[in-house]
């Protein structure tokens, strides 16, 4: 495996999934960044590099939470998937909404899975690590955006 | 999180013309902890007539809820035929897992671009193979919730 391919971006407004995620990726053996952001807007700013986040890393993959606060996870979804640069980023939406009705909506705007959060601690631990294992052993991913898209004034 | 709640199988469609990993694929899937039904299609005109249930033969065709994708296709390529899946409104929320013997970068990045929703190198070795087809039976019939039809 590539040293790169292993920045991982969780856009979550939950300090308890934030620190359950981070808790479930540090017990694998190798070393994966995780980069939190709490809502739409600072997600959108991180994945364009912009305003504080210049010099953030293009993450190889994403977490997505649906219920954010200043921009929903719907937009931030579709916002990355119709960009030509990040669209390339597997989006694993991760949530507590269980309709049927939204299950389709998430996968046309194609969001790579979808992933309802098991509210029981130990299982949604278990998920992360599922999610860690698959995408990052099991599945290639998308080779790295090359320098940065947007260049400084 | 479990995707057949009410009882009925998956319905997996498999498209690939080597017939050896047809035979694998479905052994793998059989031994699956997720009851599944997987129907093959051998190029990528099939796989298409069989999404449409264009003619006879595929008139009772099931909708899938996954497929899997292999993109060296006689007829009509891969990367070809999940192109036209993710850009039809009736098709494009079905997952499609790309399993292909290439690791070019560059089919990878086409694939996701394609709204692909996962590509996974096929290994040539039995074991590794079968231990892969068996990880994306776990991850996606059993971790991910599939769209319903």
């Amino acid at each position: 495996m590539i040293e790169e391919h292993r920045k991982i971006l969780l856009i979550e407004d939950n300090p308890g999934y934030v620190l359950l995620t981070r808790e479930a990726l540090k017990e694998n053996k190798k070393n994966f960044d995780l980069y939190v952001v709490k809502d739409g807007i600072e997600a959108m700013s991180f994945l364009r590099q912009e305003n504080k986040y210049t010099d953030a890393p293009h993450p190889n993959l994403i977490l997505l939470d649906l219920y954010l606060p200043e921009k929903d996870g719907y937009e931030v979804l579709k916002e990355i998937k119709a960009d030509d640069e990040l669209k390339r980023i597997p989006v694993v939406v991760l949530t507590i909404s269980k309709f049927e009705e939204d299950i389709s909506k998430i996968y046309e705007l194609h969001a790579n899975c979808y992933i309802i959060k098991p509210i029981n601690l130990d299982q949604f631990i278990r998920v992360v690590k599922s999610i860690q294992d698959f995408w990052f052993t099991i599945a290639k991913l998308p080779p790295k955006i090359r320098g940065k898209r947007r260049s400084a004034k | 999180m479990n995707n057949n709640e009410i009882g009925n199988p998956i319905e997996i469609l498999l498209v690939e013309d080597n017939p050896g990993d047809v035979r694998l694929t479905r052994e793998a899937l059989r031994d699956g902890k997720v009851k599944n039904n997987l129907s093959v299609a051998k190029d990528g005109v099939e796989a298409l007539d069989f999404l449409h249930k264009k003619s006879k033969k595929y008139e009772n065709a099931p909708r899938p809820d996954l497929i899997l994708l292999d993109l060296n296709l006689p007829k009509k390529n891969g990367i070809e035929v999940l192109g036209e899946i993710k850009t039809d409104d009736e098709l494009k929320h079905i997952p499609v897992v790309i399993l292909t013997v290439s690791k070019a970068e560059e089919d990878i990045l086409k694939a996701y671009n394609l709204y692909a929703n996962c590509y996974i190198k096929k290994p040539v070795e039995l074991t590794a193979f079968l231990k892969v087809v068996k990880s994306v039976e776990n991850f996606w019939l059993t971790i991910v919730k599939l769209p319903t039809n």
